[in-house]
């Protein structure tokens, strides 16, 4: 029997991928979270961070946020920020970088927007 | 009775009015074909995460404690009407049917005493709007310049309607657009979306799916329902774009048949004035010719 199940990402202007697949490792809201064929249905959230689609070829997104139904061994993941991360070039990565650590020095921000912003630092320096 | 000079020159300019309107009805063509796309394109996104909300929905057992947004502040008193239209005219009748629709939703509203606040976005329907309603419109969004709206701008929309929202600056905010059914039709129409109006939800109340939430159901919804609100809105604004360029498409394909039609009817009197002009002057000289 095959261990392969579907997934998803849909973006609002277009359906980015959607491709059969054997894993895939999603950032979720409160922690890494590994989803293997007939997963029990569920419905989470997602920080910043790296979906990891591991097939013959893996393939990698950064999204920052976006929200995330299995159900039916069918997978889909809602985000309007999903990047190829082989398309990422260096300078924009900084740039985005730099534009999180000037909000998260701010002193205004609440601590969960605190939280996304360290998740997105850590995760583009990674990609660099 | 025009002169054989003014029917040429009449003609000339019919000519080159339908050379415009023709012109603008190929752009308009290929504009929609790339809106048409996007809507389309757009669809799932919003249908699927209404379906998530609505699966959230079901799994919350006191709605007392559920969140404002999707439930409502209990009250309608003030309403918020969002009315998204175009920046350019020449497209028939589609700004005005929205405005059309909004205005006798606005009479509704100040007729049972309530209190209305309006957004617009898109510089047509402000101009219709602003000569009766000018004192409620309490902001204004235009994307002249932009030529592709992306969901970035219209976030902004969605998170001005958010905040407000947070400040109980009002209880019921309604989306109106143009709904894209094909080239020809559009639908105007009316969109609750706060609070989330499920007209599904009874459906589907037999499917007693479990879900497994994470972190549970109501962080969920705090975070996914202002992003529903955008998602709404840049839906609104795909089917809108697409709307918008039909209706231009058809209408300046009406224009261009109608200049024809003239050029047609007008060439037809122009040789009938050229004709009697003709026999007249043959009448002279041959009457000329015999009393001599």
């Amino acid at each position: 029997m095959s261990d392969k199940f579907t997934v998803e990402i849909i973006s609002p202007i277009k359906s980015i991928i959607k491709s059969d697949t054997s894993e895939v490792v999603i950032p979720s809201y409160e922690g890494e979270m590994g989803i293997l064929k007939n997963h029990i249905p569920i419905i989470t959230f997602l920080r910043p961070g790296v979906i990891k689609i591991i097939n013959e070829i893996e393939r990698n997104y950064f999204v920052e946020d976006g929200t995330v139904e299995f159900i039916d061994d069918n997978l889909l993941i809602l985000t309007s920020t999903a990047k190829d991360v082989n398309k990422f070039d260096k300078t924009e990565i900084d740039e985005i970088i730099s534009e999180a650590e000037k909000k998260i020095g701010n002193s205004e921000i609440s601590d969960k927007e605190k939280y996304l912003l360290s998740y997105k630092i850590n995760t583009l320096k990674n990609l660099n | 009775m025009p002169s054989l000079d003014d029917l040429k020159k009449r003609i000339k300019s019919v000519k080159s009015t339908q050379k415009i309107t023709k012109a603008m009805k190929m752009v308009a063509a290929a504009k929609l074909r790339k809106a048409q796309e996007n809507a389309e394109k757009g669809r799932p996104y919003s249908e699927k995460m209404q379906n998530i909300i609505l699966n959230l929905t079901k799994s919350i057992e006191n709605p007392e404690n559920a969140p404002k947004l999707l439930v409502g502040t209990g009250q309608d008193k003030t309403y918020l009407c969002v009315v998204l239209t175009a920046d350019r005219g020449l497209c028939g009748g589609f700004n005005s049917n929205i405005c059309k629709l909004a205005k006798a939703n606005f009479k509704e509203i100040l007729g049972e005493g309530k209190n209305l606040k309006i957004i617009t976005v898109g510089s047509k329907g402000l101009d219709q709007i602003k000569r009766e309603y000018e004192k409620f419109i309490i902001k204004k969004f235009s994307f002249k310049e932009k030529k592709q709206v992306s969901y970035k701008e219209v976030d902004i929309i969605g998170n001005e309607i958010i905040s407000l929202f947070n400040k109980n600056e009002f209880d019921k905010c309604i989306l109106f657009y143009n709904n894209f059914k094909n080239v020809i039709t559009q639908i105007p129409q009316a969109q609750q979306i706060i609070p989330a109006e499920n007209k599904n939800a009874d459906l589907k109340k037999n499917d007693t799916l479990s879900y497994e939430f994470e972190p549970d159901e109501d962080e969920i919804l705090e975070d996914l329902l202002p992003k529903n609100i955008s998602t709404q809105v840049f839906k609104a604004f795909l089917e809108n774009a697409a709307s918008e360029q039909g209706s231009r498409m058809t209408a300046m394909d009406n224009a261009t048949r109608n200049a024809g039609d003239l050029v047609d009817k007008l060439t037809i009197n122009y040789n009938r004035s050229r004709q009697a002009s003709i026999t007249k002057e043959l009448i002279e000289i041959i009457s000329g010719a015999e009393s001599l």
